[in-house]
């Protein structure tokens, strides 16, 4: 199976890497939970200021690669990784990479909006306070306004910035989250179906901050809407049962897929 | 026949009615169950319900009222120069004849309308019961047979039952809040004849406690009955308690919900909870034999004038006794805290004690703060500590060494021995009780209010 599924990266890889560079390479990427074996070596490239979509049916380890990328696995108990995986060139993994530092780099952003049950204003100085970006209060300011307007929220909660985060609705509270990631400045952003529990128009709205954020921040998605992945994103890769069945642009992926599973997924014949 | 016995006859009638009414169920729908509006066991129970309750309810009534109307009844019998006799002396005739009706022996030959009165107190007895007897199991067969008469397929069985259990859940709530409202309403009227005697601003702001026991029914020594040295000694003792109870429950809280892998703390956490299993008394002589001789003996080796039985004393060993009350309760409010919460913060690349720190504690604060004050309302009014290790000196002390005394203990030392509950002596323990309920009650409807604010927020 690993072999099938690593013809089409590496094909689709030589097209693409003509283009832009990649930003996270991922190599023979395995993860187990206890005994089980959820990803079976994924080889991965993630290109620079590109969005990159992960789609698949449930359980098929996508979410499960999205969070080896800023080893939000070693949090849950009993979970180990096999692999390597490159952020420009540093193994994450490596025994010298501090994972705070790490984190530091790559954004996250959840499936349900979890703000801190703090005002909005702390909600987004939370990161720049523990990693000591900002220098002085007026910094620490223009961090949380630039933030906020990056996440397109700042003219909605500049007047309460006081407020809880959690008095937000579920869109404006999710648009909190993202503003709270990029507020340490990451590399990258991951973001783990980030729209799945907003309805169509905080979604909408959503998606067309990714595509603003593409300007400066690397960013994956995991998504199940394929609409999504169409709309927002550049790559696409396709999981299947634990194997990056295929990546490429999406364009291709979605018009062309080169693997049958691909097509069947795609076409909405099993998932 | 005995009220005993006519409880057995109704509880056998019960069963017999309900299979009687459940078969007469089936009868009407000619077997088939399905025509039935409800399931044939509701039919019963129905008809079970009504030879039943009815019938207990009057038989309750009945050995409820029963022994006053007969007393009243005796006592109106009996000649009038006996029945304007003093109060003392007329009770003791009545009890002269219910010794006599019961076959007990009486000092010296008791007089003619005595022992006609006796005669009387028993055939009235008897009588009663008789009729008690007769009418119960006869409402009960009315009862019975109005419920046997309606049973058809179309009767609403399941709902008339549904609806008496709900009486029955309402009357049992009912049955525990009268017994509060009537507990608190009893200390009322003790404290409002306490402050007949005793002016309330002497109890509520007198500075000195000396009820002078000694002088007891001497006129003009009514001794002095000042609050605050008690309430000191209990706002002092509670606060050394909390200094130990506090940190230390919290932070095994924090260990035991945060890093203690699942193994450990499936052993902690039921080992701290046996703490709050021990009984208080053992506590207290923990305190008496042990903590104390051994902070003298401390403080003697430094210079410090340490006595046996110390705030110190009784405060640390009540601590330990709350530190499982802190950390069970906050634990339970950590983990309430979302994983995601967590989650968010690691994913901004915060340490654990950061996010700990942080976002956890913050997010569980209220919850901590109602926990807290519900271990300090425990530490109020916990008694058995303090009155082997606190001392019984009324004083008003800064000095965490010096024997201070409580307001339970007080109420303790007000209300053993002989006694009578007409002087003001004995009578201050139930305005005591009632000062520290009150405040208790304060407490702990403010802490359910925290506690409650707290739980909205994620909901």
């Amino acid at each position: 199976m690993n072999t099938i599924a690593m013809k089409p990266v590496s094909v689709t890889n030589d097209v693409v890497s003509t283009n832009r560079s990649p930003k996270v390479i991922s190599r023979g990427v395995k993860v187990f939970y206890g005994e089980k074996e959820a990803l079976h070596g994924v080889d991965l490239d993630i290109h620079e200021r590109e969005v990159t979509a992960l789609i698949g049916p449930s359980g098929c380890g996508k979410s499960t690669f999205l969070r080896c990328m800023n080893r939000m696995n070693d949090v849950v108990e009993g979970c180990r990784i096999e692999g390597k995986i490159e952020i420009d060139g540093d193994d994450i993994y490596d025994r010298r990479i501090d994972v705070v530092q790490l984190r530091a780099r790559v954004g996250m952003v959840f499936q349900k909006p979890n703000p801190f049950p703090k005002s909005i204003y702390e909600n987004v100085a939370y990161g720049p306070k523990i990693h000591g970006i900002a220098s002085g209060k007026e910094e620490l300011d223009e961090i949380v306004e630039g933030s906020l307007t990056r996440a397109g929220l700042w003219n909605e909660v500049k007047d309460r910035l006081d407020k809880p985060g959690t008095g937000l609705s579920g869109g404006q509270q999710q648009r909190l989250c993202i503003a709270r990631a990029i507020a340490v400045s990451p590399e990258v952003i991951l973001m783990d179906e980030p729209c799945s529990a907003l309805d169509p128009i905080a979604t909408a709205r959503i998606e067309e901050l990714i595509d603003e954020l593409r300007e400066n921040f690397t960013i994956v998605i995991v998504t199940h809407s394929m609409q999504q992945a169409a709309r927002v994103s550049q790559r696409t890769a396709f999981f299947h049962l634990g194997d990056l069945v295929e990546v490429g642009d999406t364009s291709q992926i979605f018009t062309n897929p080169k693997e049958e599973r691909t097509q069947a997924y795609i076409t909405g014949r099993f998932g | 026949m005995s009220s005993t016995l006519v409880l057995a006859a109704l509880l056998l009638m019960m069963l017999a009615s309900f299979a009687v009414g459940r078969q007469r169920a089936l009868a009407t729908a000619d077997g088939h169950a399905r025509t039935l509006h409800s399931r044939p066991p509701y039919y019963g129970t129905y008809v079970a319900m009504w030879a039943a309750v009815p019938a207990l309810l009057l038989l309750a009534l009945w050995v409820i009222a029963q022994p006053t109307v007969i007393d009243m009844v005796v006592r109106n019998s009996l000649p009038d120069d006996v029945r304007t006799l003093s109060s003392d002396k007329l009770s003791l005739v009545l009890t002269t004849i219910d010794n006599l009706a019961n076959g007990r022996a009486v000092v010296g030959e008791p007089p003619a309308y005595a022992k006609e009165a006796a005669a009387r107190l028993l055939s009235l007895r008897a009588t009663s019961s008789w009729a008690m007897t007769v009418l119960v199991i006869g409402l009960a067969a009315v009862g019975f047979f109005f419920a046997w008469r309606k049973v058809n397929p179309a009767l609403r069985a399941r709902n008339d039952v549904e609806r008496a259990a709900v009486w029955l859940l309402i009357a049992c709530s009912a049955i525990a809040i009268l017994t509060t409202v009537g507990i608190v309403f009893s200390m009322l009227f003790e404290t409002l004849h306490f402050f007949s005697m005793v002016p309330p601003q002497d109890f509520f702001f007198g500075t000195v406690w000396d009820p002078r026991f000694t002088a007891v029914g001497r006129d003009g020594s009514a001794g002095q009955f000042g609050l605050i040295p008690l309430l000191w000694g209990t706002i002092f003792i509670s606060l050394i308690s909390m200094l130990v109870a506090v940190p230390i429950g919290l932070l095994s809280a924090i260990y035991l919900s945060e890093y203690a892998h699942k193994n450990v703390r499936a052993w902690v956490k039921p080992l701290l909870e046996i703490l709050a299993g021990i009984p208080t008394v053992v506590y207290g002589f923990f305190a008496l034999t042990t903590l104390g001789p051994l902070f003298r003996d401390l403080g003697a080796s430094v210079g410090l004038d340490i006595s046996a039985t110390s705030a110190l004393t009784a405060g640390v060993v009540m601590g330990v006794m709350i530190i499982p009350f802190v950390s069970s309760l906050s634990d339970d409010i950590i983990n309430a805290v979302p994983q995601s919460l967590r989650d968010g913060s690691y994913a901004l690349g915060a340490t654990q004690s950061e996010t700990i720190k942080r976002v956890v504690f913050p997010a569980a604060l209220p919850g901590i703060v109602g926990s807290v004050l519900l271990a300090v309302s425990r530490a109020i009014g916990e008694t058995m500590i303090v009155v082997m290790a606190a001392g019984i000196a009324a004083k008003m002390t800064l000095n965490p060494f010096d024997s201070v005394t409580t307001v339970t203990v007080k109420i303790v030392s007000q209300l053993t021995g002989d006694l009578e509950f007409n002087s003001p002596q004995t009578l201050v323990a139930f305005a005591l009780g009632l000062t520290l309920f009150v405040v208790t009650l304060g407490l702990n409807i403010y802490a359910l209010h925290i506690v409650r604010k707290y739980r909205e927020q994620y909901d």
